[in-house]
């Protein structure tokens, strides 16, 4: 627990499974859920370099400003997928790819 | 002892990660990604980061895994049990994630990382709001106009059409 790489590991592997989600999934949400793990990873990447450099609090505003950012990404990317699915009638994201009605 | 506890802690995460990413039902998956959330919660502990650990609780586990639960309910017929998914190109992702995992291990063990020697703070919160009101202080007010943003567009965007 007290080594840098232990951390930058654990956050290649969650990055990883991020991505296996947002390029396997064909749900709409389930890619969602896919981009919030590839964001977490990478705020556990800003908060170990902070804590290994030397305890230099820069990288935990970043680690902030990346969790705001999720929060507007989510509620916009919801907003997208309901509407999606008024329209079409699904969320599977290779049957949405017409931009006309 | 604490030791343990961070592998214990390490486990929980990647182990509800894997579950959000293969679990054939889509309601699975988000009660995954809420262990997944609160593992990372407790790997930020282990940094040092008390503050930012509590703000991954209140707006993820709190707000985010809230708003992908009514986004799951909002799309499917509630009355249909089983909420599946399924994934596609199975064995391509896997070769392709495989490799970047494998590419970024590498990156990561060969690097000579410098550690510096630091203490525990007393505190995190003093030193992240002296940053955010002087250095930072442009990228939060735009993180500010950039959620004002997002609430009227999302509201726009869901809305009935007159």
């Amino acid at each position: 627990m007290d080594s840098l790489t232990n951390y930058l590991f654990v956050s290649v592997i969650l990055f990883s499974l991020g991505l296996f989600g947002v390029i396997t999934r064909r749900n709409g949400v389930a890619v969602l859920m896919g981009v919030e793990l590839i964001l977490n990873s990478a705020n556990l990447n800003f908060l170990a370099f902070a804590r290994f450099g030397g305890m230099n609090m820069a990288g935990h505003v970043f680690a902030l400003f990346v969790i705001v950012l999720a929060a507007a990404e989510a509620a916009v990317a919801l907003a997208i997928i309901i509407n999606i699915f008024n329209n079409f009638h699904t969320i599977n994201v290779d049957d949405v790819s017409e931009l006309k009605q | 002892m604490a030791e343990f506890t961070f592998w214990i802690v390490v486990g929980i995460t990647l182990g509800s990660a894997f579950m959000v990413v293969m679990s054939k039902n889509l309601l699975y998956s988000a009660y995954a990604l809420l262990f997944s959330f609160i593992g990372v919660t407790g790997l930020y502990v282990f940094l040092w980061a008390d503050f930012i650990a509590v703000v991954q609780v209140v707006v993820y586990v709190g707000g985010i895994l809230i708003l992908i639960i009514f986004g799951i309910m909002l799309t499917n017929k509630i009355t249909s049990v089983n909420i599946s998914h399924t994934s596609v190109q199975k064995g391509v992702g896997t070769l392709a994630v495989l490799g970047m995992a494998t590419l970024l291990g590498f990156m990561v063990f060969n690097t000579p990382w410098i550690e510096l020697a630091n203490v525990e703070p007393a505190e995190t919160t003093a030193a992240i709001g002296r940053l955010l009101m002087m250095d930072y202080l442009l990228p939060f007010e735009v993180a500010s106009l950039l959620l004002l943003g997002a609430l009227i567009g999302a509201t726009t965007l869901s809305r009935k059409e007159d």
